[in-house]
């Protein structure tokens, strides 16, 4: 049983690794640093985990851990979405002006 | 029933970030890509909240707000030159939480090798990638110094620690009481992250940020194993690619290797062979004669660099760069990959001061037409123009592509001391007989062109 789930999750992140490498290199060099920013944010799901460690009410200790869990992955994701976002508004074409 | 439902709702927001990502290829529809990914991730948030395992809302409430405030505040307030910065913190949050949740973790999941082999890896990577990231921040920030900091034994010490880490995993994994271990673990792998950043150069930083990038997606990745969830592996996977194709790019564009940016504290021995005398004279003029020049140019180069960023010079260059259009010359900026702290800083400095996107080029753009340039203009940058990459091959940056202002007509240095680059060699670029020095602070500078300009 174990093992069939490690596969079945090993099976997932391949695949994801192969489509990542896809679609980051059709990004251009301007946009790399909102790429990363953007990226980032998206690195912040940890948050979901985070959720369900503060949520189940286990411990005194777990519930600590995931409520600090939540505040930094928080921090992250939304921190990262709002900068992306600042950034992406400055590109612009001269014409669109 | 409500398992199915969330889990189904994961499956969309992992193709919302997919999409997202999709939409980053053009700046067009970037903006877009990015809401889009936003709502993947709101979507997964909610939808976790519907959990049949959680029970206690308030210590979430509490959490997301206090996040949430935090986040949207320093990513409102914050400059665009401190950019790199930023994206080193929040990286760094981002590997800590992946820690926290692997620590707690180890408290509520039942004991068994996937789930503790995995908690194992989602605190170490998530403990390099936190530390890693702060110590990044603090040379971006000059809270430590930018050069690299070596003392002796360095990669023993190094090497010696990542065997007791792997130590310390194996026991972690096996024994079922294995508290101890996790602490060891903990302890060990924020000092690990201190350790393999702190040797690093300031200018090497657009390759740390990267990969520490990657590290946390990959730290996102190993928390989706201790929680068996699918959408952290997506998430985590696509981010850890990403990482890892910036940090290629970055290392290709100074023709270095991985492991050199990374372990041999570049920059730290003077590298230069002190044959200055033999290069000829530096040239110096006053702006005022650099603008009877450029009056008469008809095609501009502008190559910006890290200096650029300090001087907080990119709304005056773009001032700049408009008059010299007005008075019919056609502009563009050279950008090099390596160009600043991180990966596109200079796009994105240069984007905040209202510079089209579409008069950037890269270097394999404008090298070709190098030779019909009639000015080319170095603003705060050293080693992406220095000619030893291609003249000299004893030199440490021989093969770097670089943007090749030598060809120029006339190449003019805006900088503000003869001072040597990041990689501490002399730039011979700087004693061309078509060279020309242009001393003093470059905002001031390009101010008095700017002035020269109106009148």
């Amino acid at each position: 049983m174990e093992t069939q789930v490690l596969l079945l999750l090993a099976f997932v992140l391949i695949l994801s690794i192969f489509l990542g490498f896809e679609l980051i290199s059709k990004v251009p060099s301007t946009l790399h640093t909102p790429l990363m920013s953007g990226s980032n944010a998206i690195s912040g799901i940890t948050l979901v985990g985070a959720l369900i460690s503060a949520g189940n009410g286990f411990s005194y200790t777990s519930t600590l851990l995931g409520f600090f869990a939540i505040v930094f992955a928080t921090v992250n994701v939304v921190g990262g979405y709002v900068v992306t976002n600042r950034m992406l508004e400055m590109f612009k074409k001269k014409e669109e002006k | 029933m409500i398992d199915n439902l969330i889990n189904f709702s994961y499956l969309i927001a992992s193709c919302l970030f997919i999409f997202g990502l999709k939409l980053l290829s053009s700046p067009k529809t970037a903006r877009r890509g990015n809401f889009i990914s936003a709502v993947g991730m709101l979507l997964a948030v909610v939808v976790t909240l519907f959990y049949q395992g959680i029970i206690d809302y308030k210590v979430i409430a509490a959490g997301l707000l206090i996040g949430s405030f935090i986040g949207i505040y320093s990513a409102r307030k914050v400059e665009m030159t401190k950019m790199p910065e930023m994206v080193a913190l929040l990286n760094g949050f981002g590997g800590l939480s992946s820690l926290l949740v692997g620590w707690a973790a180890n408290i509520t999941e039942p004991f068994s090798y996937l789930s503790s082999s995995t908690i194992f890896l989602s605190i170490l990577i998530g403990g390099v990638t936190f530390t890693g990231s702060l110590i990044a921040w603090a040379k971006l920030s000059e809270k430590l110094p930018g050069r690299p900091l070596i003392f002796s034994f360095q990669n023993v010490i190094n090497f010696a620690l990542i065997v007791s880490l792997i130590a310390c995993g194996v026991f972690f994994t096996i024994f079922e009481i294995n508290t101890n271990y996790l602490y060891a673990t903990i302890a060990g792998s924020l000092l690990l992250g201190i350790l393999l950043v702190i040797p690093i150069g300031g200018a090497d930083m657009p390759v740390v940020i990267s990969l520490l990038n990657s590290y946390s997606g990959l730290a996102a990745c190993a928390a989706g194993f201790v929680i068996k969830n699918n959408i952290l592996i997506v998430s985590g996977a696509l981010v850890g690619a990403s990482g890892i194709i910036l940090t290629s790019i970055m290392c290709k564009a100074m023709n270095r290797s991985l492991k050199n940016v990374l372990f041999s504290g570049f920059g730290a021995k003077k590298a230069g062979k002190g044959g200055s005398q033999e290069l000829g004279e530096v040239k110096s003029m006053t702006s005022q004669d650099a603008y009877y020049v450029l009056e008469a140019a008809k095609s501009v180069v502008i190559v910006p660099g890290y200096g650029l960023a300090v001087a907080q010079a990119q709304h005056i260059v773009k001032e700049f760069s408009e008059l010299l259009q007005k008075n019919g010359a056609e502009v563009k900026y050279a950008i090099h990959s390596v160009a600043g702290r991180m990966p596109g800083h200079m796009n994105v400095l240069l984007a905040e001061a209202g510079v089209s996107y579409d008069i950037l080029a890269e270097t394999d753009d404008v090298n070709p037409i190098m030779n019909s340039v009639d000015v080319c203009l170095v603003i705060g940058a050293n080693d992406v123009v220095n000619p030893a990459a291609i003249e000299d091959k004893d030199s440490v940056i021989y093969g770097m592509p670089i943007i090749e202002a030598h060809h120029a007509k006339n190449v003019f240095i805006l900088k503000r001391s003869m001072g040597s680059g990041f990689a501490g060699i002399v730039n011979p670029l700087f004693y061309k007989d078509n060279s020309t020095m242009i001393f003093g602070d470059a905002k001031k500078t390009l101010q008095e062109l700017v002035s020269e300009f109106k009148n």
